[in-house]
């Protein structure tokens, strides 16, 4: 693959974590990396697992493929293959890709010598499903907590998960988690539609800058962010709903077994209501 | 930033969560898979919670078995129209254990005028014979949902006399306010978990008949008319089941696709006759006893106090988590019982003799001496 004349001044040695020289490598676009070789091997084998599951099961319908967690008498111990092993294997490989990837993006931010705010946002994500299903099944007690691999399977679980808590809008962390994630989509499209604005002005008009984007602020609600700051809101914005989001499932369960309404009863029970 | 205002925020911090925290259980929990792995088809519990539930649903010992054979009550007793078949022995057993679980603390004289047994002058012996012929009913007729475990007196009384879960209608609440129509809703009652839902779906469901499910059967809903509004009522009611058994949802229901019998575990069919029968109980029991309940026993629309799935069930997925006591009163509670061949009246001696000494037991409950002692609860 051509490289384009500027690129090779980047691609340069050092910065890894793992494996010193050994794999400080490119491959076409792509940089490897110790960790590169670690994500394709347990993406590659996880995959694999998936589609021998899938080879199991009774469909080859992409919606419809699944592969279960365990059942919940097995405990935290470990299953047979058929019997949801498959699903903890191809868990411990999701985990492997997922931090081997993150820790890629890692030792791309030393070469570059740049900050580590890409890999400690991706960090969340990975979070997110480590509590889902590590830290949740095993405060429960059964990795059968887990949630199954499958496209629509996975979200009836979602759903028969909410209605074990009878009406899940009331877990407060899924009020907050809620809220985010639609804030975040909310700044995005504000900011996205913004810079879009300024760099498309009418024909013959020169493209508009920073000033101009703080000016449309300015005047319609009195305030602008500022160009470095929107930045810092949306990732806030961002990991703040996957954070809540991880907590509203993790104390589903672990910290609260009855209906999310009834949680409330401390706010209803106030002195101040008359 | 400086050391106090860190201090500051760490405390802040830590206050929140403490908060937070406080309203909260703790691991390790306990649950029941209901369904195929990986579905959440679950039942989560708190041990710590349950151990103190189970306090509260242990089963009270039951009265010794009478002696065989004697006289039927009916010819010996005046005005016993439920029991009267019963033998003498079996009979007072049965007064007995009535007592204990209805009305420990005040005795016969609950319902019974002391210097005439026989007379109806209380409202509470009418009652307590409608119920009598309720409890004969739901034992004989409602198997597919009591099974052979039945019920008695203490499924729903637990030793007080007027159960501790029992709903009139709810007065104006589709009272037009400020803030538009509330239709039923926030009044965070206690039957539905404190929601925002509809706080009485027991009017319309388990009095009168109004369509419960209402959801539409298909991916696309053609010509299903039925509105958010009606799923909220339906809702409420499914909250309230849940929450009176100690269940959540998916004890009953697959969520993904609630209204397909072919994908609900069995349990949904016991509910479904639970429901039909506790309409028909409110319906012709309870609602009889209209003119026979005094002002104060009655709700706000002068209605009278009456019967859903927490009466019994009280937070156990079976009532006394499924303890059996009614094999200890078939004779008596499993059925109507045939009336007793008319007998001379002049053999009759009056009612109003105590109990024969050896049917009591150290389970005998007191008999109140007072007799100004005023029904609580």
């Amino acid at each position: 693959m051509a490289m384009l004349s500027f690129e090779r001044k980047y691609r340069v040695r050092g910065g890894t974590l793992l494996g010193g020289d050994l794999f400080d490598f490119w491959v076409g676009p792509f940089y490897v990396g110790f960790f590169g070789i670690t994500t394709a091997f347990f993406a590659a084998l996880g995959t694999a697992l998936i589609v021998y599951g899938a080879s199991l099961g009774p469909t080859w319908n992409i919606w419809q493929i699944s592969i279960a967690p365990p059942d919940l008498s097995y405990g935290l111990g470990i299953a047979p293959l058929k019997e949801g092993g498959l699903w903890q294997i191809i868990t411990v490989c999701a985990l492997g890709s997922f931090v081997s990837w993150a820790l890629r993006e890692v030792e791309i931010c030393r070469k570059l010598g740049m900050g580590l705010h890409v890999p400690f946002a991706f960090a969340f994500a990975i979070l997110a499903y480590f509590t889902l299903v590590i830290v949740r099944p095993v405060l429960m007690g059964a990795w059968g907590h887990g949630f199954p691999y499958g496209i629509t399977s996975h979200l009836d679980w979602v759903s028969n998960t909410g209605y074990q808590y009878l009406h899940f809008h009331y877990n407060p962390a899924h009020m907050l988690g809620v809220s985010f994630f639609f804030a975040t989509t909310l700044a995005l499209s504000l900011h996205g539609s913004l810079i879009l604005s300024a760099t498309n002005p009418r024909k013959g008009e020169p493209v508009k800058t920073a000033e101009h984007e703080n000016t449309f602020f300015r005047d319609i609600i009195g305030y602008s962010i500022g160009a470095l700051g929107i930045h810092r809101l949306g990732l806030f914005l961002a990991l703040s709903a996957v954070f809540w989001s991880a907590v509203c499932i993790v104390i589903s369960g672990p910290f609260w077994t009855h209906g999310w309404p009834e949680w409330w009863s401390w706010w209803l029970n106030l002195p101040v209501w008359g | 930033m400086s050391q106090t205002g860190y201090r500051m925020k760490t405390l802040l911090a830590l206050a929140t969560s403490g908060i937070l925290l406080a309203g909260c259980e703790r691991p390790p929990v306990e649950d029941v898979q209901h369904g195929f792995r990986g579905t959440g088809m679950v039942q989560v519990y708190n041990p710590r919670i349950v151990a103190e539930q189970a306090a509260h649903n242990a089963v009270p010992a039951a009265q010794p078995a009478a002696a065989e054979g004697g006289p039927i009550a009916g010819t010996i007793y005046q005005n016993v129209k439920v029991l009267g078949g019963l033998s003498i022995g079996e009979f007072n057993r049965t007064m007995l254990a009535m007592t204990s679980w209805v009305a420990p603390k005040e005795g016969c004289a609950y319902c019974h005028n002391p210097a005439n047994l026989a007379e109806d002058s209380k409202y509470q012996k009418v009652v307590a014979r409608r119920m009598l012929e309720m409890t004969q009913h739901i034992n004989s007729t409602w198997k597919p949902h009591v099974q052979e475990t039945g019920v008695t007196c203490y499924t729903c009384h637990r030793g007080q006399p007027v159960p501790a879960n029992i709903w009139y209608t709810e007065a104006d609440n589709t009272a037009q306010g400020a803030m538009g129509n509330r239709a039923g809703q926030n009044r965070a009652a206690a039957a539905i978990n404190l929601s925002a839902l509809p706080g009485d779906p027991f009017t319309p469901f388990l009095l009168n008949a109004e369509p419960i499910r209402i959801e539409g059967t298909t991916a696309l809903p053609p010509g299903n008319r039925k509105s958010i509004k009606q799923g909220e009522w339906t809702y409420a009611l499914m909250t309230h089941m849940s929450q009176s058994l100690g269940v959540n949802c998916t004890y009953c229901h697959n969520s993904r696709q609630f209204a397909d019998w072919t994908q609900s575990p069995p349990q949904r069919a016991v509910a479904w006759h639970g429901i039909r029968m506790a309409r028909e109980l409110n319906k012709d029991y309870l609602q009889s006893l209209t003119d026979v309940f005094p002002k104060e026993r009655k709700g706000p629309l002068g209605d009278v106090a009456k019967l859903n799935c927490a009466t019994c069930h009280q937070g156990a997925y079976k009532p006394l988590y499924g303890a059996p006591m009614l094999k200890d009163y078939v004779t008596a509670l499993a059925a109507p019982i045939p009336a007793p061949e008319v007998a001379p009246p002049a053999a009759a001696p009056a009612e109003g003799v105590a109990p024969p000494a050896e049917t009591s037991s150290t389970q005998a409950p007191t008999v109140a001496t007072d007799k100004t002692a005023k029904p609580s609860g």
